[in-house]
């Protein structure tokens, strides 16, 4: 009962704030939305028992990525977006593919039971989700884990190169 | 009672409003955003399978996909501000200089 409750409060969040970062004329403004379903996903994530997952999220998401993002719209929007068209000129057509697409795929989800790979058998587990996550990043999943520092550490420098200062060449 | 379909249903819902986003906005970080909400969908997708199968495999890719996410927006906002360097603007039609 509460979970159900829950569930939908987390998932109007992640909803309305989809949909201001879509809608906000000022970018800010869709940040926050933007926030806002973070924040829902993070509630979904942990309704879901994916306890390590959800504070990952608000950490890397709220802490870090919005941050980011609200730093560049201060750099690059000052006061532009006042006067300016939102939407591209042929925004109606996609928004109408976009929500046939939408329409059909919920269509298909609640017409007929979803079907899924029979669930393997549950066994109550004699560990914390954080531990559990813990020991299968550090042993079946290292090789994945070692390319994605890598993957963060080309990214860190291309964005410094990118972004910074260039010598007159 | 929630269903596994309901989970997939709002990474469904949250993935079109994404979708829209990109296809719609003109602003760049606007776009930038809205690739957030698909990847986010994503991992609400992943992270409900992986409950449904009772395998933690669906957290540790929702992980990964979490960090190509940092990683994404890194590089994509500071391409957005190497573009502004050049040319002051941040709307997706406006940066035609390579149209024919």
């Amino acid at each position: 009962m509460l979970d159900t409750f829950f569930f939908w409060a987390f998932a109007f969040l992640v909803v309305a704030g989809a949909l201001g970062t879509v809608t906000f004329r000022n970018a800010v403004h869709g940040a926050v939305g933007l926030t806002a379903s973070l924040v829902g996903v993070a509630g979904i994530f942990l309704l879901q028992g994916a306890e390590f997952l959800s504070v990952a999220q608000i950490i890397v998401y709220v802490g870090g990525i919005m941050v980011l993002f609200l730093f560049v719209i201060m750099l690059v929007n000052v006061g532009r977006s006042a006067g300016e068209r939102r939407f591209s000129p042929n925004a109606k057509l996609a928004a109408a593919l976009c929500l046939g697409l939408g329409g059909l795929v919920l269509y298909f989800l609640f017409s007929r039971p979803l079907v899924l790979a029979p669930a393997l058998a549950e066994s109550t587990p004699a560990q914390g989700n954080t531990e559990r996550i813990g020991n299968a990043l550090f042993t079946s999943y290292l090789l994945p884990f070692e390319i994605v520092s890598v993957l963060l550490l080309a990214a860190l420098i291309g964005s410094v190169v990118l972004a910074g200062k260039r010598p007159e060449a | 009672m929630i269903a596994n379909v309901h989970y997939v249903a709002l990474s469904a819902v949250l993935l079109v409003i994404g979708t829209a986003g990109i296809l719609t906005r003109r602003n760049l970080v606007v776009l930038l955003m809205s690739v957030e909400l698909v990847l986010n969908a994503v991992n609400i997708n992943l992270v409900a399978f992986g409950r449904h199968l009772h395998d933690d495999s669906g957290q540790i890719f929702a992980l990964f996909v979490m960090a190509d996410a940092v990683a994404e927006a890194s590089v994509c906002l500071s391409l957005l501000i190497a573009l502004f360097r050049n040319k002051p603007t941040v709307l997706a039609d406006e940066v035609d200089s390579l149209r024919w």
